[in-house]
């Protein structure tokens, strides 16, 4: 396994090498936290270099857009994540994701490049692309766009036990996505699942398509597990900070703790940020389905249990 | 009881869900990158049996069930009630119909049990996995048949009937795995 790890790092780094993509790193320990209300970062609280606790980066995004910003080059990074409380199977509170930002692509040009990465990695797998409407649409017979919170939550009761669970719009179609779509990609290889609810979009750009308003957001789900997320990256800083706000008045909402907003970031897309798109991969799942393990810690030298 | 909360959820903790004491078999977390995180856990409740599966929100808690397993020595009925005794203090337990239930074919007198107690009552009863029965009624045994051949039902000392070899006789102490109701082999007296 480690010598199967090592390989699929250096194929990466051979893949982004020959497209001229830029390998860069950014620091792990951040000054700012994401805002996001289902994602925790773990904070640094001690150590006489703090002036104030940091935040171990959830994602390296916000600080490969300030390079973006200045610059403008395609840049990939192979970086250490964490995010707080996700453990199990597929889940290790420390992993390894490969982030990377494509100036001139939208998202459809991105997902091809996706698509020849993985491809390029574990080996051919049948491609299949649908909008997250035409997923529901085809696996639930409901429009997620425009059924009742009601709706979503009876076609969830039908076929899960969902016990006491309450929650608004976002929860029911998590829920349904998790429980009884994801199942149903299995068997399909790679599934491009596009064009999220607005609600969902996090930092991608939101169009009126259809009537309806969606954003540009994009998941790769391989076998029918997620490995990758991606967007047409947001450039509007006034838009990004208002979500931003968003996010805190929502984590206030569920009790959740503030966080600051990233200055730097906010600044840079003030500054300009190229039209580009950008997209997330988590490598030790990458790794899992090269090797053909189903449990995430038969891929880490030493997981979370054992670090 | 403390609270646990699904983040604790391992295999074999015992935990109140709707009332009923039930065991966690099987946790799993389930969370989108960008979305609501969710727990699915596969749990059996420990009055019925049932196994299901239900999914929480990740954080939730439930109560924790007062539910251990003892080693119990097997006393006696008296129709209504099953009496178990605790080796160590001899402090004794009585089991109804329902804690009982199938054990009822296996229970012989002096045999260590496994008895889950919820509250500090009985709540269901597990058979050592071999005992040793004595056979009450069966067709006669064939002369100088061997191991091979059919089977016949054999009624037993408890009252459960299981598939023995034909030159099995009345009055024979057999072994039997209590998992599958099988016949195991004869003992010698």
């Amino acid at each position: 396994m480690l010598r199967a790890r090592a390989a699929l790092l250096a194929r990466i780094r051979a893949f982004f090498a020959s497209r001229d993509i830029l390998e860069v790193e950014t620091p792990l320990l951040c000054g700012a936290g994401i805002t996001d209300p289902s994602i925790e970062p773990l904070v640094v609280e001690r150590g006489s270099s703090l002036k104030r606790p940091r935040y171990l980066q959830t994602s390296p995004e916000y600080a490969m857009k300030r390079l973006l910003a200045c610059h403008g080059l395609p840049i990939f990074q192979l970086a250490r994540a964490f995010r707080d409380g996700e453990a199990g199977a597929r889940h290790n509170p420390e992993f390894t994701l490969l982030e990377w930002y494509r100036p001139g692509f939208d998202h459809h040009a991105l997902m091809a490049e996706v698509a020849e990465l993985v491809r390029c990695c574990i080996g051919e797998r049948p491609l299949h692309s649908y909008t997250y409407r035409q997923l529901f649409l085809d696996i639930l017979g409901m429009d997620p766009f425009t059924a009742t919170v009601d709706e979503l939550q009876a076609v969830a009761r039908t076929h899960v036990d969902t016990g006491t669970i309450s929650g608004d719009r976002d929860l029911w179609l998590d829920l349904l996505m998790s429980h009884l779509i994801e199942p149903q990609l299995a068997e399909r290889g790679m599934c491009f699942v596009y064009d999220y609810p607005a609600s969902q979009a996090a930092l991608a750009r939101i169009e009126n398509i259809d009537g309806v308003a969606v954003g540009h957001r994009f998941e790769l789900y391989v076998d029918g597990m997620e490995l990758a997320n991606g967007y047409f990256e947001l450039l509007d800083a006034a838009e990004q900070r208002e979500r931003f706000e968003q996010d805190n008045l929502r984590r206030r909402e569920l009790g959740l703790p503030e966080r600051p907003l990233d200055g730097r970031l906010l600044a840079a897309l003030e500054h300009g940020l190229p039209e580009c798109s950008g997209v997330a991969l988590g490598v030790d799942r990458l790794l899992m389905l090269s090797t053909g393990v189903a449990d995430i810690r038969e891929v880490l030298a030493f997981d979370w249990a054992r670090a | 009881m403390a609270n646990y909360s699904t983040n604790d959820f391992r295999s074999g903790l015992k935990v109140i869900l709707d009332g009923e004491p039930c065991s966690i078999l099987e946790n799993e977390f389930v969370k989108p990158g960008k979305g609501q995180a969710f727990n699915r856990v596969r749990l059996r409740n420990l009055k019925t049996g049932r196994v299901w599966e239900r999914t929480f929100r990740s954080g939730e808690t439930l109560e924790g069930a007062d539910v251990v397993d003892r080693t119990m020595e097997y006393l006696y009925t008296d129709g209504e009630f099953w009496y178990f005794m605790e080796p160590d203090t001899f402090e004794q337990h009585q089991a109804d119909e329902k804690a009982v239930a199938d054990a009822l074919n296996w229970l012989k007198e002096q045999d260590p049990c496994e008895v889950t107690l919820y509250n500090g009552v009985p709540l269901s009863v597990a058979p050592p996995n071999f005992v040793e029965l004595e056979v009450v009624e069966t067709d006669p045994g064939l002369k100088g048949d061997t191991a091979q051949g059919g089977t016949k039902p054999a009624k037993l000392s408890t009252g459960a009937v299981v598939k023995v070899p034909l030159f099995i006789n009345q009055g024979e102490i057999i072994r039997v795995d209590t998992r599958s109701g099988e016949y195991q082999n004869r003992v010698s007296k």
